[in-house]
Order: C-alpha cells, then structure tokens, then sequence
C-alpha cells in the first residue's frame, strides 16, 4: 500500500508539467491538454484524499470534477475551430483581436 | 513503502503527460494525453475507486480524447507544424516547472502530510453503493445543475462551432 504522500508528489508533478506547457506553448490545442493534466492533477489529489480519509465526498467530488472537464472541452474546442476558421492558424499569438 | 506497480503507473502518466506536450506532430500528443489519462485510471484503481476509475476511462479516453483527436483532424495539418517557440522561453519554462515542482514538493515533504500518523491507509475503502446513495439523495440538486451545465455547455459549444454563412445562405434562398 503506498502512503499518501507519493500520491500528492505525483499530482506536483503533473501540476508542474501542466504549467510548464501553459507557459511555453503557442498551440491552443496544447495549452488545452496543458489544462487537462492539471484537472487531473487535481482529481488525483482528491481520490487520494478520499482514500486515506475513507470519505465518500472526495469520490462524489472527483466525479463532478471529471464531468465538468468534459464540458470544458467540448466549449474549449469550439472556441479552437472557431479561432481557426478566423485567422487560419491556432498559434494563441495570432490570435489578434482580443488584444489589449 | 512504495508499490512497484505504483511506480509504473506513475512512469506511464508522467512520461505520456510529458509526451504530449512535446510530441512534434499533435496528434501523437492527443494519443498520450489519452495514455496519460489511463495512467490516472490505474491510480484510481489503486486507490480502491474502480467506478471513478471507469468514469475516467469512459469520460476521458472515450470522449475527451476522441474529441481532440477529431479536432486535430479537422484542422489543416500545415497550421499545426508552423507554432514557433522561442528557446528562451522554453527555458525559462523548464526552471519555472522545476522550481514549482522543489518548492512545493519540499513543501510538502516537511509537512504533516509525510508522517504515518496522517489519515489511515488501511481505512475501508469507500464502498461504490454509497456513492450512488449519496449522488440520488445529498447530492441530488448539485448532479441536476451539473447536468443543465453539461447541456448548456453542450448546446454552446455546437452554437459556436456552427458556421454562420450556410444561415446567410438559406434566408437567401
């Protein structure tokens, strides 16, 4: 049985990795699964949670978590096609007229 | 004591989550990110939750992923070689991720969360009934919401993706 602590370490790890590629990349579709590792990061912490506290809100609440994501992505997505068929292009440096 | 298994799950998600941020051709990405999110079922599954586990699976493999999948597709494939980043960026990115990752990692090390007296590994595991119980009883109003959400959501998306010349066209007609 591993202990709590490893599980935690991972989610930094993933948390990390996500925010190193909102960061660094241009590519809208990337900065998207950039979000959803650290979505996941975050459901992993609560399972873990709900796990060692042997709690049923931690499960109910990573299951809403998983849901919302789900629609995240169908909005992200759209938004994605519709920059794309804008500006031909879905590097977020192009994308110009919601610039300050 | 660590899991040799849960060493290798933990290789699996961190490798692809990596994978698919740096993959050259994004559709390999959108296979790892898929891969990686496998790699978060398995953790679930470790952790005694098989039906959040399944939700993951059936939520993240089957649809966010093929979502992505078709999206790339749709997408003219010279547009997605053509995103330059800057190598100073990208450094600079790669110390922010490694300082982010030592801070909060010591952080967490040197806390309370390290020691064995913290929760109980050992607890029962969370029976899946009771979670269906407390979903149609407590946490009725809050899955009713999350539902209009998703349908809202759903219907915005397909609202936004929607190409508004072929409208322009039929009142032409």
């Amino acid at each position: 049985m591993t202990e709590l602590i490893y599980y935690v370490l991972i989610s930094v790890v993933l948390v990390a990795i996500g925010i190193y590629g909102l960061v660094v990349k241009r590519n809208a579709v990337r900065m998207l699964f950039a979000l959803e590792i650290i979505a996941n990061a975050a459901n992993l912490n609560l399972i873990a949670f709900s796990r060692n506290l042997s709690n049923t809100q931690g499960q109910v609440f990573a299951l809403f978590s998983i849901a919302i994501a789900a629609a995240e992505v169908a909005v992200g997505l759209g938004i994605i096609i519709i920059a794309y068929r804008l500006y031909k292009e879905i590097d977020v440096e192009e994308f110009k007229s919601m610039r300050g | 004591m660590v899991d040799p298994v849960f060493i290798g799950v933990a290789v699996l998600t961190v490798g692809s989550a990596i994978i698919s941020l740096e993959s050259r051709e994004l559709i390999y990405g959108a296979i790892a990110l898929a891969i990686s999110m496998m790699g978060i079922a398995g953790f679930f599954i470790l952790l005694d939750s098989p039906f959040v586990a399944m939700f993951q699976i059936a939520v993240y493999v089957g649809a966010v992923a093929v979502l992505v999948i078709f999206t790339v597709m749709l997408v003219r494939t010279q547009a997605l070689f053509t995103t330059r980043e800057d190598k100073g960026r990208k450094s600079a990115g790669i110390v922010l991720m490694l300082i982010f990752m030592a801070s909060i990692g010591a952080i967490f090390i040197v806390s309370g969360l390290n020691s064995q007296t913290f929760g109980n590994p050992k607890a029962p595991a969370v029976d899946f009934t009771t979670i269906g119980q407390q979903m149609l009883t407590y946490y009725s109003p809050a899955l009713i919401a999350l539902a209009l959400t998703l349908a809202g959501a759903v219907i915005g998306a397909l609202a936004l993706a929607r190409r508004e010349g072929e409208e322009i066209e039929q009142k032409n007609d």
